[in-house]
């Protein structure tokens, strides 16, 4: 028998035993050979992608010396799996269970003799694996929902039902902090949350729960919070079925390897179909939802079931050498205003204690730690936090901007040497100008501009000044929904009225003479005959949407200039995969995906690169002034389209003047599209005479006071609403 | 009382007010039923003590008359609700009162607002020997069926037969109608008008239908109801229409909806316009009214029980309030652009500072919204039809 290292021999009896209470029994895992003393597992892994490849784990108690074998090579029995090499399986076992013979295949030919099989998952693998260690009795997780679907309720009852906050305490939605993910029901931030639970088994598990945000915007963070964490709950609401946002979601849980508990909500309800919906999980996700969870987190049904399912289906973390030298992830932060920055960490290696002095391998900061903590959900300082453990720290950390979620942190001294894989720098994806209606409020806008961009990285900003609109600034986010929750930040916490400009993406410039500008704002085209080509972000979208939609969702994408690139059914339901321009997209897309569909649909997207198109900078001019600020970027065939509704749409958005109005789109100088708006007919009062002159006159000022919030081009007020408004196609 | 020194007659005058003139308006706040267009203080009561009515009026203008000694009473109206409803005792007790109280011009106009109902012209003759010299009738439609969709009691006959009643006993009759009503055509509304151009009448008012908010209508309004009101386009049209047949008459607009044959102008009303000092007494009453130099926008208590409470101890007024400069700027500016010889530009520079923009004056001038001939701004019959946009634009803020 060869060195185990620091851990017990594990008896292969124990193993069996385990095998059998826990694994053999699942729905779902199908032993496909008599037992036998000798096993031999088939580990499933959900299928996903093209990676749907079983692994054969062959436990052999009579073996006198095995050697772990990788699970995705051809040769029956396997290679030796030293070093480890294929990074996405399990093969870098660690190496308490290195009697563990792996063979594989992808379809052996032929059992081995002497062996048995059944089918083992990659998470009962490392329940087996982590037996031995203080691991075993830590869950992290993370839970994947679509917007109303009950992961914010579940979250509630998780915590509830295991006492960790007093009932008194209680309010909804315990884990959304800031007032718009409350009352837009949406998360930004990730969150976390420790609970304790006392098991079936007797045992207490401390179970991590990582509230990530939902929204395609958030991609990138999504991504990490699922990296931290070895487990998912799908939650799906049992009326509904699987929407595209879970989609996108539950593929980065499985891109993340994370085993998935699919629990079915809301089946209180007279229109919950337990049944279809299972079939629709298996069908669109691939995943076994034979043992679902079936529950009501608003009634607490099934809420036990859950906390089990938690604790026997995911895998405790499975890495992690509290002697090796610290690496932890940043999973996320936020500005507190007492705390300075809280920085919510998962300890992969080493120990985090207060004291250390720590560095950010990626922005380079050192800090020396003097808080640790865990949220419960409100934060409880404990002394270290260990390998699996994930928890918050604070570090006299000023800004959130010096905090790059997917960071790695260490010590400063005697550091690990690689950082975490797959980090990345957020860019902002979508740009607008951001104009204070009272130009007086400048200053409080670069202000408030400059605190929001401390506390949000992705955030980006630069002074802007338009002819129009005069002295503001123009904002990269990382997609519309980071855009509205920046805007109405602004102007709910800061009280500053604003104007936003048409969104745009960035276009890539290629010169004449050879070089390269990128465009964040189509005012600032150059010359058009000194332009050799433009190219334009495309993205992915995937839209499911119920089939008697479909027409209407295709017609939608078609219109966008899309590219169809896939179209499936999962029983009523349709999944449409569109390669679209996001400049298209940007705007009203999902509204009006939204209108077509009754609501019924779900969008997601993912970025797929650059490309070359006839794109043009189409101007508006409103009484023969050019606005600036209503310039934008579009296809040159559906210039004409695009221009005659914007004229359309402004000739309803800007009041009736005592004069008449031209509305124009142009090309350079060619005038595309015109409408013009009538001159006002008639606006008098009937009546006034000694005693309404106090409330006309009241009248009066109100109406012209408000017409101060409109911005004068020329002798024309035009409304702030407009400048988003006339970009929004009803067709 | 300022005194009339100098030659100049606008040097004569030493306060604003005078430009304008003084009137009396006095309140009567009840009504036999409430009509579901009308959002003015009226109210609708079974028991009314005409005599402590009376009284409390009686003190009133007592009160008011103690603050504006000497001055000329140039014009009285009865207002309402329906005045027409007081007893010709309470009307000749308040105008004997009046004449006590305040040295009356020489030909004072005073008005009295009916309604042509028998109850209501039954008294015409006694109101009219109580001093009361033109009624304003609310006739309202000639037409039977929008009548009772105007929540009117009376019919076109009762209008016609009070109407004579009227002209027989008082020197001046005007009466009022509503036009633009629910899914009147131009063409119904042209032969409505000229059957009213028919009539005997030297002052009529012609309202556009306005749908407030707090009224019967405005209700049925939001809550989707009151089909077929004309489209702005209609509306100008018939206003348009409105000029038009009344000048074939002579009856030119003097005012946006007031139309008179010369020197048959309610001049209470232009006193308002012209912004003059005016008293008003009664539940509502709104005056403004030069106190030491201090114009005053003075209101009363708009409950009846309220009001006649506190008049009974001694001031019916709830609130007085002292107009700023930029405030009577403002009021002058709406009030005045209404007529159709407009304001006197020097007359807003004096209330402190110059309020209005040139340019704006010359940009409307060009739009051919206003006229401007030496110091008279006045809007044009164009500008008229936008009148709150002209005065939007002029008005002076903060």
């Amino acid at each position: 028998m060869r060195s185990t290292g620091d851990f017990e021999p594990l008896d292969i009896r124990q193993i069996l035993q385990f095998v059998h209470q826990h694994i053999a029994h699942r729905r779902g895992s199908r032993p496909v050979a008599q037992r036998q003393q000798h096993g031999l597992y088939r580990v499933f892994r959900p299928h996903q992608q093209g990676r749907d490849r079983p692994v054969i784990i062959v436990v052999d108690p009579t073996a006198q010396a095995l050697t772990p074998r990788c699970g995705l090579c051809p040769d029956p029995e396997g290679h030796a799996l030293n070093p480890p090499h294929h990074p996405r399986l399990p093969c870098n076992f660690p190496r308490h269970v290195a009697f563990l013979s792996v063979v594989c295949a992808a379809r052996p030919a032929k059992p081995p003799a002497a062996t048995y099989r059944a089918t083992l998952t990659v998470a009962a693998f490392r329940i087996i694996s982590a037996r031995m260690t203080k691991l075993s009795h830590i869950r992290n997780f993370s839970i994947v929902a679509h917007i109303d679907h009950g992961k914010s309720t579940l979250a509630d009852r998780l915590i509830q039902s295991t006492n960790t906050v007093s009932a008194r305490e209680m309010k909804e939605q315990l884990l959304d902090a800031m007032d718009i993910e409350r009352e837009r029901g949406i998360t930004i931030k990730a969150n976390t949350v420790r609970i304790e639970y006392k098991a079936e088994d007797g045992e207490t598990y401390i179970l991590n729960l990582i509230d990530t945000p939902g929204h395609v915007d958030f991609a990138y963070e999504v991504s990490r919070s699922m990296r931290a964490v070895e487990g998912s709950l799908l939650v799906v609401d049992a009326t509904q079925g699987v929407e595209a946002q879970t989609l996108a979601n539950v593929y980065t849980a499985i891109d993340a390897d994370h085993e998935i508990v699919p629990v079915l909500n809301k089946i209180d309800l007279p229109a919950a179909e337990p049944e279809r919906i299972c079939e629709q999980i298996e069908d669109v996700i691939g995943i076994d939802a034979s043992d679902a969870c079936l529950i009501s987190a608003k009634t607490g049904i099934g809420i036990p079931s859950v906390l089990e399912a938690i604790v026997k289906r995911l895998p405790p973390p499975h890495e992690g050498d509290p002697d090796k030298p610290l690496k932890a992830m940043l999973v996320d932060s936020k500005y507190d205003p007492y705390l300075g920055v809280v920085v919510i960490v998962r300890v992969i290696d080493g120990v985090l204690k207060k004291g250390q002095r720590i560095k950010m391998m990626r922005t380079g900061g050192t800090y020396d730690i003097d808080r640790i903590g865990v949220y419960r959900p409100a934060m409880q300082e404990v002394k270290e936090l260990g390998p699996g453990e994930i928890g918050y720290i604070t570090a006299q950390i000023k800004q959130v901007r010096d905090t790059r979620v997917g960071d790695t942190i260490t010590t400063e001294k005697k550091g690990c040497e690689t950082a975490l894989p797959g980090f990345k720098p957020s860019i902002p994806v979508v740009f607008c100008g951001l104009f204070p209606v009272d130009a007086a409020d400048f200053e409080d806008m670069r202000d408030a501009i400059e605190k929001l961009a401390l506390n949000d990285a992705s955030f980006t900003s630069e002074m802007e000044t338009s002819a129009a609109l005069g002295f503001g600034f123009r904002c990269g986010f990382l997609g519309l929904l980071h855009l509205e929750v920046i805007r109405d930040r602004l102007e709910r916490e800061y009280n500053i009225d604003l104007i936003t400009t048409a969104p745009s993406v960035i276009y890539r410039i290629y010169m004449r003479d050879g070089s390269e500008i990128e465009l964040h704002n189509p005012a600032d085209m150059p010359d058009p005959s000194t332009i050799d080509h433009i190219e334009e972000p495309r993205i992915k979208a995937t839209i499911l949407v119920p089939d008697e939609y479909l027409g209407d969702v295709l017609k939608l994408c078609q219109d966008r200039r899309g590219i169809q690139l896939d179209l499936t059914y999962a029983g009523s339901r349709a999944m449409v995969v569109y390669d679209l321009p996001l400049n298209e997209v940007v705007f009203d897309f999902y509204d009006r995906l939204k209108s077509v569909t009754k609501g019924y649909a779900s969008f997601d997207y993912q970025m797929l690169g650059y490309r070359e198109d006839n794109l043009v900078k189409m101007q508006i001019l409103v009484n023969d002034e050019p606005v600036d600020a209503l310039s934008t970027m579009v296809h040159r065939d559906r210039a004409e389209m695009r221009g005659r509704a914007m004229c359309e749409k402004l000739k309803d958005l800007i009041p009736r003047h005592m004069f008449k109005i031209p509305i124009q789109a142009a090309i350079g100088g060619k005038v595309i599209a015109r409408e013009t708006l009538a001159a006002l007919r008639k606006d008098v009062t009937a009546k006034c005479y000694g005693g309404d002159a106090t409330r006309k006159k009241k009248l009066l000022e109100k109406q012209k006071a408000g017409k101060k919030k409109m911005r004068q081009f020329g002798k024309v007020d035009i409304p702030q609403e407009a400048f988003i408004s006339a970009l929004k196609m009803d067709g | 009382m300022p005194m009339r020194s100098e030659n100049s007659s606008r040097l004569a005058l030493t306060e604003d007010w005078q430009h304008g003139g003084f009137g009396l308006y006095i309140h009567w706040p009840f009504c036999a039923a409430k009509c579901p267009y009308c959002d003015f203080n009226s109210h609708v009561s079974r028991q009314i003590d005409q005599d402590r009515w009376a009284r409390a009026y009686l003190s009133e203008i007592e009160r008011v008359g103690a603050l504006t000694k000497g001055r000329v009473l140039n014009t009285v109206f009865f207002g309402g609700g329906t005045p027409s409803l007081m007893s010709p005792d309470t009307v000749h007790a308040i105008l004997d009162r009046v004449r006590r109280v305040w040295p009356m011009a020489n030909d004072p106009e005073i008005t009295l607002e009916a309604n042509p109902g028998s109850v209501d012209t039954a008294n015409f003759e006694a109101y009219a020997q109580a001093g009361v010299n033109r009624v304003s009738m609310g006739i309202q439609a000639l037409n039977d069926t929008d009548l009772r969709r105007l929540g009117r009691i009376h019919s076109v006959a009762d209008a016609r037969a009070a109407f004579d009643i009227a002209r027989k006993q008082f020197d001046r009759v005007s009466f009022d109608l509503i036009y633009a009503r629910q899914d009147q055509s131009l063409s119904a509304w042209e032969a409505e008008l000229r059957a009213a151009l028919s009539m005997a009448v030297d002052h009529l008012s012609l309202y556009q239908l306005t749908v407030e908010n707090g009224t019967a209508f405005g209700d049925r309004f939001l809550a989707g109801g009151l089909r077929g009101l004309p489209d702005d386009d209609l509306s100008a049209d018939m206003y348009q229409l409105t000029q038009d047949v009344c000048g074939e008459h002579d009856m030119f607009a003097y005012e946006v909806s007031n139309h008179a044959r010369a020197g048959a102008e309610s001049r209470h009303n232009r006193i308002y316009w012209q912004y003059g000092d005016y008293a008003g007494i009664g539940p509502g009453a709104h005056g403004r009214l030069t106190i030491n130099g201090q114009k005053l926008a003075t209101v009363g208590w708009s409950m009846p029980d309220k009001w006649i409470s506190t008049a009974e101890r001694g001031d019916g007024t709830k609130d007085s309030t002292a107009l700023s400069a930029l405030d009577q700027a403002q009021e002058y500016l709406l009030l005045g652009l209404r007529i159709s010889e407009g304001i006197d530009l020097d007359r807003l520079t004096t209330f402190g500072r110059t309020y209005v923009d040139d340019n704006k004056i010359d940009e409307l001038v060009s739009l051919g919204m206003v006229t401007r001939r030496g110091n008279r701004l006045a809007a044009t019959s164009r500008g008229r039809l936008v009148l709150n946009a002209v005065i939007e634009e002029l008005m002076p803020l903060e």
